[in-house]
């Protein structure tokens, strides 16, 4: 049986906390971190990663390109 | 070193990951500015066609000067406002070059105005990419010619008076009106829709290039929180709300014909 797994990776030193990637997720897996990165802003973290559709809007929607976004094929879950 | 340059799994499947043509750099831009949005967008469509060995970015005056510091292909910088005219002559003298200029709306629409207007008569090879913001950014937020009636900044700080300062400038309607330029495009980072269909408009501008079909505007609206005095997510809103009323999104001219 195959089911999709999908992985948000945030790079926490690109990141700005604009906050336009938390908007833009259908399914609340993306919040602000209480910890500040060394440019001194807050970062986003995945939150709820399991929820993840991998629709890319926050991929998208980054400014700062600081987003990735992969799908893997997990064939025995 | 970047966790986005790490190798995937033979399994995994990548839905998306910075573009090669994107200098691994974090930019200079205030959180949620537009220019990323757009020199990403850019950089997707070179690696996209494949074609960044050979493309040429002008750069402009203004917020946008330092793209040469992020786009990972050859760049020059002009004197304000004259990005056409210098990615012209690069064009002329190197016809097989993709030639892109990059411009905001300071220096596009008000002090480029008459470059960007003969260009296009001319209807020379090239694509610009309009960023337009409705205000100066880099200067700290003055009126800019795309400024909307009733818009604070820093030099209209009641608010656009269009009795005193006119209205603001439509420059895709405008240059519509001549017979040379190929297609002409507004489009908006207002929203993950918005920008892909930036990222298909870009896509024509330079395989139209690329098949020698003549001048391509493409006109972003873009967020500027700081200037427009709101939160990312609010400058987003204020796009949607207040700049494509002003500012009606579509395709102008499609295969050099205008589209009624």
């Amino acid at each position: 049986m195959k089911a999709r797994t999908y992985t948000v990776r945030i790079d926490r030193n690109r990141c700005k906390g604009c906050e336009l990637c938390i908007s833009v997720c259908p399914r609340q897996v993306l919040e602000l971190s209480g910890e500040i990165n060394p440019r001194g802003y807050h970062f986003t973290r995945a939150a709820n990663p399991s929820s993840c559709i991998g629709c890319a809007n926050c991929s998208d929607m980054c400014p700062d390109t600081a987003i990735e976004l992969r799908e893997e094929m997990n064939r025995h879950a | 070193m970047s966790t986005s340059r790490s190798r995937p799994k033979k399994t995994d499947r990548i839905i998306y990951r910075r573009p090669l043509s994107l200098v691994d750099r974090p930019t200079h831009f205030c959180p949620g500015c537009g220019h990323g949005t757009a020199h990403k967008l850019i950089a997707e469509v070179l690696d996209t066609l494949k074609i960044r060995e050979k493309t040429i970015g002008v750069a402009p005056v203004g917020c946008a000067v330092m793209a040469y510091y992020y786009l990972n292909c050859d760049i020059s910088e002009a004197a304000h406002g004259r990005t056409p005219a210098v990615a012209t002559g690069i064009k002329r003298c190197l016809p097989d070059r993709i030639v892109f200029s990059y411009q905001g709306d300071g220096d596009l629409a008000a002090i480029g105005m008459a470059e960007t207007i003969h260009a296009a008569n001319r209807g020379e090879n090239i694509t610009v990419v309009f960023v337009n913001n409705s205000v100066y950014g880099m200067t700290g937020g003055q009126m800019a010619p795309t400024t909307l009636n009733g818009q604070k900044t820093a030099t209209s700080p009641c608010g656009r008076d269009s009795r005193s300062m006119g209205t603001p400038i439509r420059i895709c309607e405008l240059l519509n009106t001549l017979d040379s330029p190929w297609h002409i495009e507004r489009v908006a980072l207002d929203g993950p829709a918005g920008i892909r269909k930036a990222r298909k408009a870009l896509l024509t501008a330079f395989k139209g290039q690329m098949e020698g079909k003549g001048y391509s505007l493409i006109e972003i609206l873009s967020p500027c929180p700081i200037h427009m005095r709101l939160t990312p997510r609010d400058a987003v809103r204020f796009i949607k709300e207040g700049m494509i009323p002003a500012f009606p999104l579509g395709v102008f001219r499609k295969e050099g014909k205008p589209v009624t």
